[in-house]
């Protein structure tokens, strides 16, 4: 039989004033179950709580019912009384007289009526509520960072300054990312390398970090504080334990015309090569495809002439599995290439270039010693166009986002090449000059006033060539839309953002959502934009969404925070509201028919095939199983269920059938 | 082959050779050219700046006589015939709200309509008929003129690339010719301004030509009216505004074609151009090499 | 005479947007009619629909079901599975004879207490000048089980 206690508050005035709170108390005794209600100015005050405590003992109530504010304002309060006073917290619940009834209607008989009935509600409800526990799940205290990017790297170093160990993977051979090929950033015009270089090395020298270049991740398994990582460590085909990082296989390789991926295809490297001076690990890497042992079996120029004998022509790739307890996406991006403008020469026009590709041109350590040349025939540029929103913002025929740093970089752009060619002349043409971070607006302003950088608002309609120079047609806006034609020397065009070209492959290994242009899903874009969907995998960085580099090291912070508080605790605690599959008495074992409907509804993938064998070690029956560590409690498996075997603990069937039956 | 035919209003006018010299390679193709029956205006730039249902309403009665008289398909030689039929056949296939206007006004109910091609798509699904029957190598340097209106906009047309188009040469490479990759393949000649500012047309037709025989082109070549009507009726316009005048011819692709089929200059209209056609024949001074046609 | 008719709703709302939406409404103090009785629920993707038809069959006269906006849930695909199913019951709710018009499918974020209070009077004056819903009764009141 149950013993149930309402406790009816007055929340002051707000409730009492339109609610006859006396008479509420006074209909919950005569309800079926309810051995004890009162009412009182404020159940969450002091008093009030211990009054709570006090009548739980002395009724021995076994369900506890609090009439009063919003479940989601006190709900955890009330739940914490509950406990204090020995009673399990999931035997309390709470009636919402003051939101969903008090504040929205007049003083009357009629909102008292409804009153009653929301408390009555509650009671059954109450009665069907079984004592939960909370879930205990272990946690492997370890991080995998995917990507070694600038955002890897910093969510990498404050993982491992908590003490926690980190295993950080990179595809290429080298960490660095995007920010190891850009000349200076804005809006400080810092050198780039030279403020991520340190942050590099330190990474290479940390002991908790353990860096895997030249590495993917294969396969995922598992689940939050207990993930399974099948890493694949590609084959460098050197001895790193032996290489002393000399250069001279680099210096002898007769393989010397390979386009430099790094350098945008702006100078040349050999088939054994490390990306670029600074590169962390500093061991280069034999570019099978374009190696002539490997093509023809001759040379081996680099191991003969290896003064450590760390040339492994043989290696092979090597798999490994780890054991890690979260993961942290910083895989990056990647801009839409030139080739996708039929308006700006179909990536045709040599000097119609990319702003990476400017940013070699510019950097010190680049292939033409910073110094701004043409692609096509190396002479100074003396009129340079900069044309911004190459494919972002355009639903016809780009991408209809804005990819947030192109005007910042465009203006940094025009700044180094007037600094670096003084007679020149820079354009930009723009639609608009988003420029909202700190310093940003004023760096912009001084390219304009300062720097003498021209900017045009209007689009580009066709870049051609004609005698070695190019002319631009295009439009000014701001003086009524009259045309203008400009013969350049060379145009950069800012391209858009984009994800990665593997990252939808990737976003699916990892059951990790995507958006339609494949950056990675937040789980909530205002609240919680460091996490996915996926609980136990975090993001930081442009893998998520186009971003600067400020904003890219403050989200790999907090994503490491969100790692940090997950590995701070001996075990992961979750609230029991999740699905539970029924489970009964041989022959049946359950009533679950194993259809697995729930394991595809499922947004977590949270429930997975349970196999029920007999002492044989045969298989009787496949039924669905959950998960409850990873499962959110939504209950959509439960609505879809033909055969009701499975149930939501706190929202189960009976509680929510009896809720309606009082109506 | 038979295909349905709508010469529009220029073919028998100002673009005269075109039609005959189309008629000459239609022959010797064994491709029907079957001329819709009573055809109509099709409304052309006055219709789309008069009256937007007007403009779709032209277009679909020549279609729908096509389409009584059975016709599948429907080639328009002219750019701007066939730039209104197909946006027509577009707009009322994609909007319920559209067709039903024009039902109305032309009162008939429209199950479907014939499918409109251009004259290059017709030619480019013939290319390799017309290589093989070759008889004479058009061995010139020749600039493709492709104007505004054959491959675009692109969501109507659905053919060729709109910014570097390639149809064409490919058509004058399969003759023997050497189409040269040059920029001016779809910039604006100045359309109908050739009538009410024909200045206009100088200016720009000057800027076409005046890239196409920097780069050692021999002939333009080109497959609308209005581009042939611009370049080659209006040259003295042009003359005007180039520093070094410039004699180069323009053709129409079919003559072209005729020519490397052997077809008589007669039959070809080659006589009928302003500017006077004369071809080196394989050049002497050998062209600088173009750049490869990108796919 | 007997009292005007006022109807019974029963709204099935979704705990992370428009239960918040409805408290919205509290704390900004909108007022509307007190006809409707809320059940929370985690998400609407726990709506097994036959709880609606319960709610008419234990007296209401209305229903309201209202949960986060498409792309918003707070368990990222709930309220697909909502809508899908809702898709598939209001045929089934019109075949057998319930008025569609006494049933409400709608989208409410956390932020749209004004939404809330102009849904539950449309629909309480909707039903209301529908008048009961005796259908279920009437049979049962037969013997029809």
């Amino acid at each position: 039989m149950s013993r149930v206690g309402v406790f009816v508050c007055h929340c002051g005035e707000n409730i009492a004033g339109t609610v006859d709170v006396a008479a509420v108390a006074q209909a919950a005794l005569a309800m079926p179950g309810v051995v004890a209600a009162l009412d009182y100015k404020y159940m969450c005050s002091d008093p009030g709580q211990t009054m709570l405590k006090k009548l739980i003992a002395d009724e021995r109530l076994d369900g506890v019912v609090v009439a009063a504010c919003s479940p989601r304002m006190h709900e955890p309060t009330f739940r914490r009384t509950t406990l204090e006073s020995g009673l399990n917290p999931f035997l309390c619940e709470m009636a919402n007289l003051r939101e969903h009834c008090s504040w929205v209607h007049d003083k009357g008989p009629a909102t008292t009526a409804k009153a009653i009935d929301l408390v009555r509600l509650q009671v059954e409800k109450v009665k069907r509520n079984r004592a939960l526990a909370p879930i205990r799940v272990p946690i492997t205290k370890k991080a995998l960072v995917l990507g070694g990017g600038i955002a890897g790297i910093q969510a990498a170093l404050d993982i491992a300054n908590a003490g926690n160990p980190v295993l950080l993977v990179e595809r290429s051979p080298s960490i660095g990312g995007h920010m190891s090929q850009l000349s200076e950033t804005f809006p400080t015009l810092d050198c780039s390398q030279c403020i991520l270089t340190p942050r590099m090395v330190e990474v290479a020298r940390h002991p908790q970090i353990t860096l895997l270049t030249y590495a993917e991740l294969e396969k995922l398994e598992g689940f939050i504080g207990n993930f399974r990582a099948t890493i694949r460590r590609k084959a460098r085909k050197i001895d790193e334990s032996l290489c002393n990082g000399c250069g001279v296989c680099q210096q002898k390789c007769p393989v010397k015309k390979i386009p430099d991926a790094f350098n945008e295809g702006l100078a040349n490297r050999s088939a054994i090569y490390v990306p670029f001076a600074q590169a962390v690990p500093n061991k280069p890497v034999i570019d099978v495809a374009s190696c002539t042992f490997f093509k023809t079996s001759k040379c081996k120029a680099c191991e003969k002439l290896c003064p450590t004998q760390a040339i492994r022509f043989d290696q092979e790739d090597k798999i490994e599995v780890h054991e890690v307890g979260a993961l942290v996406l910083a895989t990056g991006y990647r801009t839409m290439p030139v080739a996708n403008f039929p308006e700006y020469g179909y990536g045709q026009l040599t000097d119609v270039i990319d702003g990476m590709k400017f940013e070699r041109l510019a950097s010190a350590s680049g292939p033409t010693g910073g110094a701004i040349k043409r692609p096509s025939d190396g002479k100074a540029p003396q009129h340079v166009v900069f044309i911004a929103c190459a494919g972002s913002r355009d639903r016809a025929k780009g991408v209809p986002y804005c990819s947030k740093i192109c005007c910042m970089y465009t203006a940094k752009h025009a700044m180094l090449y007037r600094h670096k060619v003084h007679g020149g002349k820079a354009t930009v043409f723009y639609m608009d000059v988003r420029a909202a971070g700190k310093s940003y607006d004023e760096f912009v302003r001084r390219a304009i006033e300062v720097d003498g950088v021209s900017y045009i608002r209007g689009r580009v309609s066709r870049v051609y060539e004609e005698d070695g120079q190019l002319v631009v047609k295009g439009v000014d806006t701001l003086l009524g839309g009259e045309p203008v034609e400009i013969r350049a020397d060379m145009v950069v065009l800012a391209t858009a953002v984009e994800a990665q070209d593997d990252a939808e492959k990737l976003a699916q290994t990892l059951h990790v959502s995507y958006d339609p242009y494949h950056f990675f899903a937040e789980a909530h874009p205002k609240l919680r934009p460091v996490e996915t969907n996926t609980a136990g995998i975090f993001l930081a960085g442009a893998c998520q969404a186009p971003r600067d580099i400020p904003e890219t090291v403050a989200q790999a912070s907090g994503a490491a925070a969100k790692v940090c508080g997950l590995f701070s605790q001996p075990e992961l605690t979750r609230e029991p509201v999740v699905a539970v599959v029924d489970r009964q008495a041989p022959p049946l074992f359950s009533s679950c028919t194993g259809c697995l409907l729930c394991k595809d509804a499922c947004p977590y993938q949270a429930i997975s095939e349970e196999a029920i064998k007999n002492r044989a070690g045969e298989v009787i029956k496949t039924v669905a199983q959950v998960n409850p560590g990873l499962c959110q409690g939504c209950g959509t498996c439960v609505a879809l269920c033909r055969t009701k075997a499975i149930d939501l603990q706190g929202f189960s069937n009976q509680q929510l059938f009896a809720e309606l039956m009082c109506i | 082959m038979k295909v349905g035919y709508y010469p529009g209003c220029s073919l028998s006018g100002t673009a005269r050779e075109f039609g005959e010299s189309m008629a000459a390679v239609a022959r010797a193709l064994d491709i029907e050219l079957a001329e819709i029956p009573e055809w109509t205006c099709c409304g052309s730039s006055s219709g789309h700046m008069t009256d937007r249902l007007l403009a779709l309403a032209l277009p679909a009665h020549v279609l729908l006589k096509a389409h009584d008289a059975g016709l599948a398909q429907v080639m328009a030689p002219c750019a701007a015939c066939y730039n209104r039929l197909a946006t027509a056949r577009h707009e009322i296939e994609a909007s319920r709200a559209a067709k039903a206007q024009v039902e109305k006004v032309l009162q008939r109910k429209i199950e479907s309509l014939p499918r409109v091609l251009n004259l290059l798509e017709l030619l480019a699904q013939e290319r390799d008929h017309i290589a093989a029957k070759v008889t004479r190598r058009f061995e010139e340097t020749v600039a493709c003129y492709y104007g505004c209106l054959l491959v675009r906009p692109a969501r109507i047309t659905g053919f060729d690339r709109t910014e570097d188009p390639v149809e064409m040469d490919k058509l004058v490479a399969a003759v023997g010719g050497k189409p040269i990759n040059w920029s001016c393949k779809t910039e604006c000649c100045g359309a109908s301004f050739s009538l009410s500012k024909t200045s206009v047309v100088g200016r720009l037709g000057a800027k076409i030509l005046r890239d196409a025989v920097a780069r050692k082109a021999q002939a333009v070549v080109v497959a609308c009216p209005m581009c042939h009507a611009n370049l080659d009726l209006r040259r003295s316009s042009i003359n005007r505004r180039l520093a070094a005048k410039t004699s180069i011819p323009v053709l129409y692709i079919t003559q072209v074609i005729g020519m490397a089929l052997g077809i008589p200059a007669k039959q070809l209209g080659l006589a009928r151009h302003l500017v006077r056609v004369t071809l080196p024949g394989p050049s002497a001074q050998t062209p600088p090499a173009p750049r490869p046609a990108v796919q | 005479m007997a009292e005007p008719f006022e109807p019974k709703l029963t709204a099935f709302v979704c705990n992370w947007c428009t239960y918040a939406g409805a408290d919205l409404t509290g704390t900004s103090r909108i007022k509307y009619q007190a006809n409707v009785r809320v059940i929370r629920l985690p998400c609407t993707g726990r709506i097994d629909f036959m709880m609606v038809l319960k709610a008419f069959a234990r007296g209401s006269d209305g229903v309201i079901i209202s949960g986060c906006h498409p792309n918003d849930c707070h368990y990222t695909s709930g309220n697909y599975h909502a809508r899908r199913r809702w898709m598939v019951f209001r045929d089934l709710i019109d075949f057998v004879g319930i008025d569609l018009a006494r049933v409400t499918f709608s989208w409410i974020s956390a932020a749209e207490g004004a939404k809330w209070a102009s849904l539950v009077n449309e629909t309480t004056d909707r039903v209301r000048a529908l008048g009961p819903y005796q259908e279920i009764g009437k049979l049962a009141a037969a013997g029809i089980e």
